[in-house]
């Protein structure tokens, strides 16, 4: 498929083999038993569930209902204290640098310098992934996507929330991600705004990536997904597809 | 490695943006000074004698100041996390922090040398020997105070913790760079120089070592 | 390794610290019964110089704690869990009280001896360091909540502090030695062997069954704080 020649710039990928074909190929997202605990709480409870690659599924659930940590953990910015997670086949935890390599997350906090420029955030971070030949116009050509060009030049912190989400999304779109986790994509968006998230989510699904996108807006998430998973208290409380989602799983309320 | 000159550059220009705090910082440095002066009173052969000391001590104070500003605009947003992710490595980033809190800390001691030559009518001696104990210095106080701050900054209470985990960590450095400034000063009749020189250098290599070796632990949890 | 860090490691209700703890203090009361009252007097320093009798064993054992803590650590961070843990937390809090009572001795000892409460000397200034530095690794714990980050982050801090203690040492003795103070003479030309080994023996004992004891508390602690795995699955 074309857009995995994308995923590996050579920099970035010195120590590992240049293409990685045999492990994209396997299921996008294995999740077994994966439980996550803070403190007394438990955030997440042996949630279990399969995502093939190249499937878009949806992450529902009230709040608090462990979205948020459960694709933290897929993303290995937290460890899971039980059960295993594998994303294209690389486990979390054994082949936690080669999983990001391949994930990008959309987090709540942005991941952003309040200092520094629009650009000059996508810049550190071409910088990082190993771009050593900067290519300023594919920056701004991501920038321009997000709606941002005119504001490149000015600091994050004179930013809104809408635009900083912006931002975080032309973070995701920089690293062209196999597998992209997305907490949240339309919050503190506006109109426009959603219409670029559901851009940005048919050009992930264009070039095959594994989607999992925790959102509240069950219509919007209907449209563009193939599954839905439902969370409540931590574990799984329902898994399926997509467009039986409202009325098999009573979220309506 | 390439991984620790492209965290260095976004550190230098983070610091960069970030300038007027060094004025700042630099002003406290100055006020410590004038206020260790009033505690010794106006007695110019005692304060002569110790503005090594008090130079030094003026550093190190200021330098918690710095040193938790460093990461401040890291964990605003979790930006370091975000560079993580990517991954970078955490080797990489601790060195580019800890490269870049140096040069501050290094720039800082040198600016704040004039205004201890005139409080406390100290001569600087051997002016290129200064700067190279004061390089040797900061960076003892970079290398654990990078590893700290990072740890303090994510946690309430972080105005004291990282000096109350930092200060009885450098005492070695503390007392090396004292002595050997106030050598430079004054002179050195019995060539004692070299050895908190070399006391100086092995705590920085000991501790730019480990502190490097134990960031990504940190980093991770 | 994942599983290591879930469940709290299980504490065991038996008395054999008591016991140890006991037979410390039954030795301690031995020998210093012995070196204070029984021993001969010193020659040039008189009855001051008893104190050597208590003053060397707590500083051979508050090395060994202190030492004892950096073995967890590092294990702690090797091998993830929380057994080790517990055990650097009960290490370094037994340390510190014991450096502490170093400390306080080095002051009786200076006084009648040298007029002043403290003398410099390296090695109690080397001790005062520690006291100050692990007191700043118990506060940092007692700052973080999540037990997981605390457990590596005071991990980290007692190794780092550790390795500095010989680099203590030499500078604070380089400074000694170029302002001529005065030193410590060395404790036990004159002094007999057997109160001192008994008393060594005796704080050990005394300092082992403190710090099983202090870990199991922390163990119980961590119980409450950390929620039990899950149950299967409904």
């Amino acid at each position: 498929m074309p857009g995995h020649c994308k995923l590996f710039s050579p920099m970035a990928t010195a120590a590992a083999p240049l293409t990685d074909a045999s492990a994209v190929s396997v299921a996008g997202l294995e999740v077994q038993e994966v439980s996550k605990r803070y403190g007394a709480r438990w955030a997440l409870v042996r949630v279990s569930f399969r995502l093939a690659a190249g499937e878009i599924a949806m992450l529902a659930g009230r709040n608090g209902s462990g979205k948020s940590t459960l694709l933290r953990v897929l993303a290995t910015a937290l460890r899971p204290d039980l059960g295993t997670a594998r994303v294209a086949g690389l486990d979390v935890v054994a082949d936690r640098d080669l999983v990001r390599r391949r994930v990008a997350l959309l987090d709540h906090r942005s991941h952003v310098y309040d200092v520094l420029s629009a650009l000059e955030n996508l810049e550190v971070m071409a910088r990082f992934l190993g771009d050593a030949a900067l290519d300023r116009g594919r920056l701004m050509a991501v920038l321009e996507q997000v709606g941002l060009a005119d504001r490149a030049g000015d600091p994050v912190a004179a930013f809104s929330a809408g635009m900083r989400k912006r931002l975080a999304l032309a973070r995701v779109l920089l690293k062209t991600p196999g597998v992209a986790l997305l907490d949240e994509p339309y919050g503190e968006l506006d109109p426009p705004g959603f219409r670029l998230v559901d851009d940005v989510l048919d050009g992930l699904r264009r070039r095959g990536a594994t989607v999992l996108m925790a959102t509240h807006l069950v219509e919007r998430g209907r449209e563009h997904c193939d599954r839905a998973l439902v969370l409540a208290g931590g574990g799984m409380q329902w898994d399926g597809a997509a467009r039986h989602l409202a009325t098999d799983a009573g979220l309506a309320g | 490695m390439s991984q620790v000159l492209v965290a260095l550059r976004k550190d230098a220009l983070l610091q960069w943006r970030t300038r007027g705090r060094f004025v700042a910082v630099f002003v406290f440095g100055a006020t410590a000074l004038l206020l260790f002066s009033f505690a010794i009173g106006p007695n110019a052969g005692a304060l002569r004698q110790h503005a090594a000391g008090f130079l030094w001590l003026a550093l190190l104070l200021a330098s918690t100041l710095a040193l938790g500003d460093s990461f401040y605009g890291e964990m605003e947003h979790r930006a370091l996390e975000g560079l993580s992710l990517l991954p970078a490595s955490p080797v990489g980033l601790y060195y580019g922090k800890a490269l870049a809190n140096w040069a501050q800390l290094a720039l800082l001691g040198i600016t704040l040398v004039p205004f201890m030559v005139v409080l406390y009518d100290a001569p600087p001696g051997r002016g290129l020997a200064l700067a190279g104990l004061i390089l040797l210095g900061t960076a003892g106080l970079s290398a654990p105070g990078t590893l700290y701050a990072a740890m303090t900054v994510q946690v309430r209470g972080n105005q004291t913790l990282l000096p109350l985990l930092l200060f009885p960590l450098v005492v070695p450095v503390l007392l090396a760079a004292v002595n050997a400034t106030a050598l430079v000063m004054t002179g050195d009749p019995m060539a004692q120089l070299r050895s908190w020189t070399l006391l100086l250098l092995c705590f920085d290599l000991i501790y730019a070592s480990l502190c490097g070796l134990l960031f990504g632990r940190v980093l991770e949890s | 390794m994942a599983t290591a860090m879930v469940e709290a490691p299980t504490t065991s209700e038996t008395n054999t610290p008591y016991l140890i703890a006991g037979a410390g203090v039954a030795l301690l009361l031995v020998g210093s019964y012995w070196g204070l009252a029984r021993a001969p007097r010193e020659t040039y320093m008189g009855d001051v110089q008893r104190i050597m009798y208590v003053h060397v064993p707590t500083a051979w054992n508050a090395m060994l704690a202190f030492t004892f803590a950096f073995g967890c650590a590092v294990a702690s961070l090797l091998r993830g869990g929380y057994r080790w843990d517990t055990r650097l937390e009960a290490a370094m809090e037994v340390g510190v009280v014991l450096s502490s009572l170093l400390c306080i001795q080095g002051a009786i000892w200076a006084k009648p001896t040298w007029g002043v409460w403290w003398d410099w000397d390296p090695r109690l200034t080397t001790t005062a360091v520690l006291v100050l530095a692990f007191s700043g690794i118990i506060a940092l714990r007692s700052f973080v909540d999540d037990p997981a980050r605390r457990a590596v982050w005071s991990a980290v801090a007692a190794i780092v502090a550790y390795v500095d203690v010989p680099i203590v040492y030499f500078s604070v003795k380089w400074w000694n030695s170029l302002h001529q103070m005065q030193s410590s003479p060395e404790t036990v030309s004159n002094a007999f062997h057997w109160p001192l080994r008994i008393n060594a023996f005796g704080i050990l004992f005394l300092m082992w069954g403190l710090i099983a004891l202090r870990a199991r508390i922390a163990t119980l602690r961590l119980e409450r704080q950390l929620a039990p795995p899950p149950e299967a699955a409904a």
